[in-house]
């Protein structure tokens, strides 16, 4: 087998037998893989297969029981996340990651400007040109298709797509690397998604980014991943290319999910 | 010739576990090779499995045994048994595919479905539109639709924005299933001509037809499928 050479031949997120235990509940069991940069990777699985708490082992927001998850920093270094320093540690979440959040109240700061919530993120990373901050915000409400206008506006007067869109501007100012996303459309009515969704396809693939999406909707996923992660009980039960997985499905279980939903 | 797709011994069988687990065996023994500049047709009643062979060969359904060996960036690669992450280089940058159906990706204009292959190789924005905008010409697709998501297009024009999505690349390998269905007299005689076309190109394909006259006029050689009649 020839291996295909190029920039992205380096993993970027290696996960090994990810366990979580609570008590005696095993919410995730023994989960590997690896990311590669600009690889698109969705997991599915019903209400309480382990999808969440997956996510937050992966970006560092909750210590594993078992195993442990690596990460290759800007310097090209492969780092155990568990033996980051602070500082490092802030670095990630602050520019080279971004997550979204299911309810945007959680990624957002609903009390300040849609311009200020876009420009912290720059702010933290060391901007300090009111003017261009400002200017660069502006473009980045322009590409979620948000009305510059609405720039000063506090998101709690904006709609839930437009929040959602704004969490996503915010996120990806910093040109993250890797964005982790929780049930992105979930909440959102049918139309509303749809747009969200198209939205999120064409900035990942312009951007280059690589992603960890967490959905219970293949059309979710099939629309947005190059790979599938399907999830029960904890466990990985079936991972592949995402058509394959949706289209020639092995397991009962994933035959059982895609056959409840329509045809994407 | 430059064997650019060797078939051996590939296997399919379904296993339908919200069935009882029935086993529905589609194909077994598929053994062929296409060389470049060449068209294979795959001929056989509905249901013999063609589909799923074409299918087989894109990495979109597995395959249970044999091997589907691809020329790609120079070296053969097995797509039966290869990562994902290689699947999909490979359908970047060695095989296309046009579907019996498109799948429409929502709100997104029919200029740009047709581009985006072009993008995904690296051409710049406004060459590739260009040139899908020629290709859409070329297929009869009014100018005025090209803004428009395919959607709600006619099962004709969606087929032939398919097709234009599949013909626009330089890939040296093209599966092609049914492309001529849905399609006029007239347009069908465009698409044999991009066949045509592609061959000059060196590019080796696969093509189902029903067509009989079709079939005449672009197969090299004809493949009969049922001779892979897996038994049930
Ligand atoms: N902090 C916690 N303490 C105890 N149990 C927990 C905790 N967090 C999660 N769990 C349990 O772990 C299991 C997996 O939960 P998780 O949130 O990862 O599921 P999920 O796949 O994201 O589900 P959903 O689709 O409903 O969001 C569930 O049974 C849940 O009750
Ligand atoms: N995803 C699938 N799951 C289960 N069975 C399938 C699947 N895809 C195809 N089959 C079955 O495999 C057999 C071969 O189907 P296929 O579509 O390959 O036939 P075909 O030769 O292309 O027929 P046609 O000329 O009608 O298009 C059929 O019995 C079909 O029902
Ligand atoms: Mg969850
Ligand atoms: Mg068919």
């Amino acid at each position: 087998m020839v291996e295909v050479t190029g920039a992205s031949d380096q993993p970027l997120l290696v996960a090994e037998g990810l366990t979580k235990s609570y008590g005696r509940l095993a919410a995730c069991r023994d989960v590997s893989f690896v990311l590669y940069p600009g690889e698109v990777l969705a997991i599915v699985g019903e209400s309480g297969s382990g999808k969440s708490t997956l996510l937050q082992m992966l970006s560092a927001q909750l210590a594993p029981s078992g195993g442990r998850v690596s990460y290759r920093m800007r310097d090209g270094v492969l780092r155990d996340l568990a033996e980051l320093g602070e500082a490092e540690r802030r670095f990630l979440f602050r520019t080279d990651w971004g997550y979204v959040h299911q309810d945007p109240a959680q990624g957002l700061r609903m009390a300040v400007s849609a311009g200020a919530n876009v420009g912290e993120r720059l702010m933290a990373v060391g901007w300090n040109n009111y003017g261009r901050i400002r200017q660069t915000a502006s473009s980045w409400l322009e590409r979620v298709e948000i009305d510059v206008a609405r720039i000063d506006d506090a998101p709690r007067t904006y709609s839930g797509g437009m929040r959602q869109r704004l969490q996503i501007a915010r996120n990806l100012v910093t040109e993250p690397r890797l964005v982790f996303m929780d049930e992105p459309t979930g909440g959102l009515d049918v139309s509303v998604q749809a747009r969200l969704l198209d939205l999120m396809r064409s900035l990942v693939n312009e951007l280059g980014l690589a992603a960890i999406v967490v959905t219970h909707d293949l059309a979710v996923a099939r629309l947005l991943s190059h790979r599938v992660m399907v999830m029960k009980e904890g466990r990985v039960i079936e991972t592949g290319l995402t058509d394959q997985v949706l289209d020639d499905p092995r397991e009962p279980y994933t035959q059982l999910l895609v056959s409840s939903i329509l045809p994407a | 010739m430059t064997v650019m797709l060797n078939v051996e011994n590939a296997r399919k069988t379904f296993t339908m576990h919200l069935q009882g687990g029935i086993l529905l065996p589609v194909v077994q023994g598929v053994s062929f090779q296409v060389t470049a500049g060449e068209c294979v047709v795959l001929s056989g009643p509905s249901g013999a499995g063609k589909s799923s062979i074409l299918k087989m060969i894109f990495g979109n359904y597995r395959c249970d045994g044999g091997r589907i060996s691809v020329r790609h960036q120079g070296e053969m690669i097995d797509v039966a048994g290869a990562e994902p992450r290689l699947v999909l280089n490979a359908r970047r940058q060695t095989i296309g595919y046009v579907s019996q159906f498109l799948r429409a990706v929502p709100r997104v204009a029919a200029l740009d479905v047709v581009a985006e292959p072009l993008l995904m190789a690296g051409v710049a924005r406004d060459e590739a539109r260009a040139r899908a905008g020629a290709l859409l010409g070329r297929l009869n697709i009014p100018e005025r639709l090209w803004s428009l998501p395919p959607s709600t297009f006619s099962g004709g024009e969606q087929q032939r924005v398919n097709i234009a999505r599949g013909f626009i690349s330089e890939l040296p390998i093209l599966l092609l299933d049914e492309p001529t269905a849905s399609l006029d007299a007239a347009n069908r005689a465009v698409v044999v001509d991009l066949i045509a076309a592609k061959k000059q190109a060196g590019v080796a394909m696969i093509a189902i037809v029903h067509d009989d006259d079709i079939r005449a006029q672009i197969a090299d050689r004809t493949v009969d499928v049922t001779t892979f009649a897996a038994a049930a």
